[in-house]
């Protein structure tokens, strides 16, 4: 914190009292960091995480030969909602190892942003199975590269993406884009909380002849 | 302090001294997103990363932001987060929503929150 100066706000309101929590999940070079970037009120700050399997056990030593370290790091943004809420963003690599780490760090996340590149669209499969599995909520992001132009229902189908799933383009670079991004997110879990948050809507009776 | 990749730089052996040989907190209590707030000054003769951590959290700070701040992992981190709270050093707003499905006002507040920007 100290080293950084020149941004809008540094510190939080005093009253500051509930953190949120959005990922940004995507392969190596996606734009993770540069849509966390464009929304951010901070400049990314950079951080990590390490877990070995003997770090399940206080003073466990007598594994420390053997044990193997999983380590992960990841970048974040933050974004003051109100003068309670805010909401960090965390740019995390999709890698096989970052889900080892999963339920450690990002419990509790509201939601997930996929990003992905449309010319390496195989590159998210593995993301997009590990959240389904989590039953973490999220929505697919593409990243414009200027490739080739594919329609949505293209990329659907490449991604065996479920319909309730939005999809959207972006450029990770505008704040306004990703700023769009967020907001269909969390529109999108507005939708999946809604059942459960309200009764039934109770079906209007056919008229019996 | 060294900015840059947190941790890595740092042998083992160090980050072990730094916790007091501990390797976990002892409760998973501190989120990434708990907002730490200090309630005391560092005083003199304090290991050098608690005091760190006072003067980081004049205002509230997420754990995730005292990591990078400190250029440590979030799990040692934790831990020496954990020797201040249960000295009454800092106090801990842990995040509201639960760990299932998000509360309907809270999406609503967050919303607004981000058309607001």
């Amino acid at each position: 914190m100290d080293s950084v100066t020149s941004e809008q706000r540094q510190t939080l309101h005093s009253t500051a009292d509930n953190g949120l929590k959005i990922v940004v999940v995507g392969g190596f070079g996606v734009g993770k960091t540069t849509l966390v970037r464009s929304v951010s009120e901070i400049r990314p700050l950079n951080t990590e995480e390490t877990m070995t399997q003997a770090g399940e056990t206080v003073d466990d030593t007598a594994g420390v030969a053997a044990k193997s370290a999983t380590t992960v790091a990841f970048d974040f943004g933050r974004i003051s909602l109100d003068t309670h809420n805010v909401l960090y963003l965390f740019g995390a690599p999709g890698q096989e190892r970052f889900w080892f780490l999963w339920d450690r760090l990002f419990s509790g996340t509201l939601g997930a942003v996929v990003l992905v590149d449309t010319r390496r669209l195989a590159d998210s499969w593995y993301a997009i199975d590990r959240l389904e599995h989590h039953g973490t909520p999220f929505v697919v992001a593409c990243n414009d590269f200027g490739g080739p132009a594919h329609t949505p229902a293209q990329i659907r189908g490449a991604l065996d993406l479920a319909d309730e799933v939005p999809l959207v383009f972006c450029d990770a670079r505008s704040r306004e884009s990703s700023k769009q991004v967020l907001i269909t997110l969390v529109e999108h879990l507005r939708t999946v909380v809604a059942p459960a948050a309200r009764p039934v809507p109770q079906p209007i009776p056919e008229p019996t002849p | 302090m060294s900015r840059g990749r947190p941790g890595r730089d740092d042998s083992p052996d160090r980050l072990y001294t730094l916790t007091g040989g501990r390797s976990r907190a002892g409760s998973d209590a501190f989120d990434l997103v708990t907002l730490v707030v200090s309630e005391s000054d560092p005083v003199p003769g304090m290991q050098s990363e608690h005091a760190a951590i006072l003067r980081m959290c004049r205002y509230p700070t997420a754990v995730v932001e005292v990591a990078a701040g400190l250029g440590l992992p979030v799990s040692i981190t934790r831990i020496l987060l954990a020797d201040l709270h249960d000295t009454g050093r800092i106090s801990a707003r842990h995040p509201r929503a639960s760990y299932r499905l998000p509360d309907h006002d809270i999406l609503e507040q967050v919303l607004v929150g981000l058309r607001n920007l």
